[in-house]
C-alpha cells in the first residue's frame, strides 16, 4: 500500500482515512479513485489507510471525521471530508479544469 | 426526606456506582461523585473554570483512585495545558510518563475542512478509543467537545455523532466529563450535551456589587438524589473546592462540657459556669461597648486551657488587635507565638460572602480549633443583603456545630429606638445559643457599659444588668447596685455609696446618742434611788426611836397594869 519513494516526486500526493468497509468510505474511495485516473494520470500517489488498522497515524495526522482525503500534495495542505462525491469542487480544488 | 434515604439504602445494590471526583464538597453534593461508566456534561460560560474541575477529576483519580485518565482538548495544545494546570500543582508530564494520563490535542480549526458529502467522526472514537486502550483508562474528559461545530459545518452528522460518542463512551464503561460552553436560552450552545448527558453540572461566575462568586449547581443527576443548591466554589492554589454546608439537618451531636467565658463575673452569671462546648454565642451591642474586648477574653481563655482558636477580625489587622488588647492586660501575642491562636484579618469586601465562607471553611479543616471567633458579623452585610448573610450564618454555624465548635460572633447594632438591629433580630437570634447583650447606660452627663444575658439555652441564667468598668486590669463585673429608680451606674452608683455610707454614720450616732441618754436617765433614777432609801433610812431610825420609847414606857408601866388586868380576869 506505501509508495513512499514515489510519493516524492508525484505532483499530487493523497491520504485517504477510511473506516474498513463502511458505506461511505467504499464510495470515498471510489470516487477518489475514478477522480485520480481520469484527472491525474499517473502523476499521483495515494495510500488508503484503514483508520481501524491504524490508530496511531490517527492521530499523528489529526483526523476526526472519515472519510477524510489529506491533500499533502499541492500545498497548502487540505482536507476533504465526507464519500468525495461533490466532483466539481474536488476538481476545483486541485485546480483542474473540468474539460 | 429519611424515609426515602431508608429506602435508598436498602436498594443500595441497585443504585448507581460512582466514581468520586477528589474535589473537596463536590462528591459530598453528588452524593458519592460522578456517575461511574457515563457522561457527565461540567457547562458554563467562558472563565468559570469547567476545564480545571475536569482536569482536576482526571488527575485526583489518577493520584488518589488509581484510575487512569485520557483528556481530550479541543481548545488548548497540551503544552498550554501543562502550564496553566501547573500553577496549580499538578505535573502532567510527570503523569504523561507514568503511563496514567493521556493528553490527546484535537485541531478543529486550523484545519482548512472541505466538506464534499457524507462523513462520520469515526476518527475521533478511533484515537479516544487508542488512547483508553493504551493505558487503560476509567475517566475521559473531552474539553470542549462543540468545538468541532466551529470547523465542521454539516450539523446533522455532528449531533447524531456526537450522540454516538456518548452512548459510545458509555458502552466503553468509561466515567467521561465532557465541558461545554454555556448557550443563550440553553445549557450548551448546541443544547444537546445536556440531553445526552447523564450528569449536568453547571458552573456560573457572577459579579454583584462589584464582587464576584463563582457558583456550582448540580442540573441533573440520573438515578441519584443530589444537592440542588447553587453552592459557592473556589479555585485556589490546590485547585477547586466547593462548599457544600447546607445540610440542615440539625444532627449534630451536642456536648455537656462548659467552657469558661474568661471573665469571672460573667462566668458566675451563667448557671453552669460558661458556655456550652459547640454552642454558638453572639456578643451584640452598640459602638465601643467592648465586644471585641469580650471576644478576646474568650479566646485568651481558650489558649490558656491548651484549645485552639481561629479568630477572625474584619475590622482590625491582627498586630492591632494584639496591642490593643494589650491595654486591657490581654496577651494574645504568647498564644500566636506557640500557634494556639491563628487571626486573620481581611476587609469584608475583598471578596463575597461565600468566599468568606469557604476561606473560613479551609480554614477551620486545616487550622482544626476548638473555638471559632467573628468580630464582628455585621460587617459582612456590606457585601451582601440581610438573607444572604443570613444562609451565610448559618451554614457557617451548621459547619461549627458539626465540628464541635464553639463559635463567638461579635455584632453591632444601631441605637435606635428598640435598641436592637434588624441583622442581629432577624437573621441571627434563632440561630444563636447565647445571646449577650452589652449596652450604653447612660445617664448624668457620663456613659456607662451594662452587660445582660438575653438568652441561654439548656441553662439558667442571671436576668441581671450588670455593670463592668474596664480597667488596665481587664473587665470586671461589678455588683448589682439597685437605688430608688432602679440599677445605678457610675457615678449615681457611688454617689448611691455615699449616700448609704452616711445614712450608716448617722444611724450609728443616733444609737449612740440614745445610749447615752439612757445611760443618763439610769442614773438619775440610781440617785433617786439613793435619795429615797436615805429618807427610808431616817423614817425607819424614827420609827426605831419611837418603839424604844414605847417599849421602855411600857416596862415601865406593865406591873401594875399586869396586876390589874389579873384582877380583871
Amino acid at each position: 500500500m506505501k509508495t513512499e519513494a514515489a510519493v516524492d516526486l508525484k505532483k499530487y500526493s493523497f491520504k485517504l482515512f477510511v473506516t474498513g468497509m463502511s458505506v461511505s468510505s467504499t464510495r470515498a474511495i471510489q470516487n477518489i479513485k475514478t477522480i485520480c485516473e481520469s484527472y491525474l494520470a499517473d502523476n499521483y500517489s495515494l495510500e488508503i489507510i484503514d483508520v481501524h488498522k491504524n490508530p496511531m497515524l490517527v492521530q499523528k495526522y489529526d483526523i476526526i471525521a472519515c472519510p477524510t482525503l489529506l491533500i499533502e500534495r499541492p500545498e497548502p495542505i487540505k482536507r476533504l471530508i465526507g464519500d468525495l462525491s461533490d466532483k466539481e469542487k474536488i476538481l476545483k480544488l486541485f485546480n483542474i479544469k473540468n474539460t | 426526606m429519611a424515609s426515602k434515604q431508608n429506602k435508598n439504602k436498602s436498594l443500595k445494590d441497585l443504585a448507581i456506582p460512582k466514581s468520586p471526583t477528589g474535589i473537596d464538597g463536590l462528591d459530598e453534593i453528588t452524593d458519592g461523585g460522578l456517575p461511574q461508566g457515563r457522561p457527565t456534561l461540567v457547562c458554563g460560560s467562558a472563565g468559570c473554570g469547567k476545564t480545571l474541575l475536569a482536569m482536576q477529576f482526571l488527575i485526583k483519580g489518577i493520584t488518589e483512585y488509581n484510575e487512569p485518565g485520557v483528556f481530550l482538548t479541543f481548545e488548548e495544545p497540551t503544552e498550554d495545558l501543562q502550564k496553566n494546570v501547573a500553577s496549580l500543582g499538578f505535573d502532567l508530564k510527570k503523569l504523561s510518563a507514568s503511563n496514567m494520563l493521556h493528553i490527546d490535542h484535537v485541531e478543529v480549526e486550523r484545519q482548512e475542512i472541505e466538506e464534499t458529502g457524507e462523513y462520520d467522526l469515526e476518527g475521533l472514537f478511533i484515537r479516544l478509543g487508542y488512547a483508553i486502550d493504551k493505558i487503560k483508562a476509567k475517566r475521559v474528559v473531552l474539553d470542549t467537545i462543540e468545538t468541532l461545530f466551529g470547523g465542521l459545518k454539516n450539523e446533522g452528522i455532528l449531533r447524531s455523532e456526537i450522540r454516538r460518542l456518548f452512548h459510545w463512551l458509555k458502552e466503553k464503561g468509561v466515567t467521561a466529563v465532557i465541558t461545554g460552553e454555556r448557550g443563550e436560552a440553553s445549557l450548551t450552545r448546541q443544547g444537546l450535551e445536556e440531553y445526552v448527558s447523564d450528569c449536568v453540572i453547571l458552573l456560573d461566575f457572577r459579579v454583584t456589587d462589584q464582587i464576584s462568586t463563582r457558583r456550582l449547581r448540580i442540573v441533573k443527576y440520573r438515578g441519584s438524589s443530589h444537592g440542588t443548591n447553587e453552592y459557592p466554589f473556589l479555585i485556589d492554589e490546590n485547585g477547586v473546592s466547593v462548599l457544600p454546608i447546607t445540610s440542615l439537618r440539625l444532627e449534630h451531636k451536642v456536648s455537656a462540657e462548659i467552657v469558661p467565658t474568661g471573665i469571672e463575673g460573667l462566668n458566675h452569671m451563667f448557671e453552669k459556669g460558661g458556655y456550652y462546648k459547640g454552642s454558638s454565642v453572639l456578643i451584640s451591642g452598640t459602638a465601643g461597648t467592648a465586644k471585641t474586648t469580650l471576644a478576646s477574653y474568650f479566646a485568651n481563655e481558650t489558649c490558656k486551657n491548651k484549645g485552639r482558636v481561629l479568630y477572625f477580625a474584619f475590622e482590625e489587622s491582627p498586630s492591632q488587635l494584639v496591642r490593643n488588647m494589650q491595654s486591657v492586660g490581654i496577651d494574645l501575642e504568647s498564644h500566636v507565638k506557640k500557634g494556639l491562636l491563628q487571626i486573620h484579618s481581611s476587609r469584608p469586601s475583598l471578596h463575597g460572602l461565600e468566599m468568606h465562607l469557604l476561606s473560613l471553611h479551609k480554614l477551620v479543616k486545616d487550622f482544626k480549633p476548638d473555638a471559632v471567633v467573628i468580630d464582628p458579623i455585621s460587617n459582612l452585610i456590606s457585601v451582601g443583603s440581610i438573607s444572604e448573610v443570613r444562609a451565610m450564618l448559618v451554614r457557617l454555624i451548621d459547619l461549627l456545630k458539626l465540628n464541635n465548635i464553639t463559635a463567638l460572633f461579635t455584632s453591632l447594632t444601631q441605637q435606635n429606638i428598640s435598641g436592637t438591629n434588624e441583622l442581629t433580630e432577624e437573621s441571627v437570634s434563632s440561630l444563636v445559643d447565647t445571646w449577650i447583650t452589652v449596652r450604653d447606660v447612660e445617664g448624668v452627663g457620663e456613659r456607662n457599659r451594662g452587660l445582660y444575658i438575653l438568652k441561654s439555652r439548656g441553662m439558667g441564667h442571671s436576668n441581671q444588668v450588670r455593670e463592668f468598668i474596664i480597667s488596665r486590669n481587664g473587665i470586671e463585673l461589678l455588683e448589682l447596685e439597685i437605688g430608688p429608680e432602679g440599677m445605678l451606674t457610675g457615678s449615681a452608683r457611688k454617689k448611691h455609696r455615699q449616700n448609704v455610707s452616711a445614712q450608716k454614720d448617722k444611724n450609728i450616732k443616733d444609737i449612740q446618742r440614745r445610749d447615752r441618754e439612757i445611760a443618763r436617765k439610769k442614773k438619775i433614777l440610781e440617785s433617786n434611788i439613793e435619795t429615797m432609801r436615805i429618807q427610808f433610812e431616817s423614817a425607819a431610825e424614827e420609827l426605831n426611836k419611837l418603839e424604844m420609847e414605847e417599849q421602855e414606857l411600857s416596862e415601865k408601866l406593865t406591873p401594875p397594869i399586869k396586876k390589874h388586868i389579873k384582877k380583871l380576869k
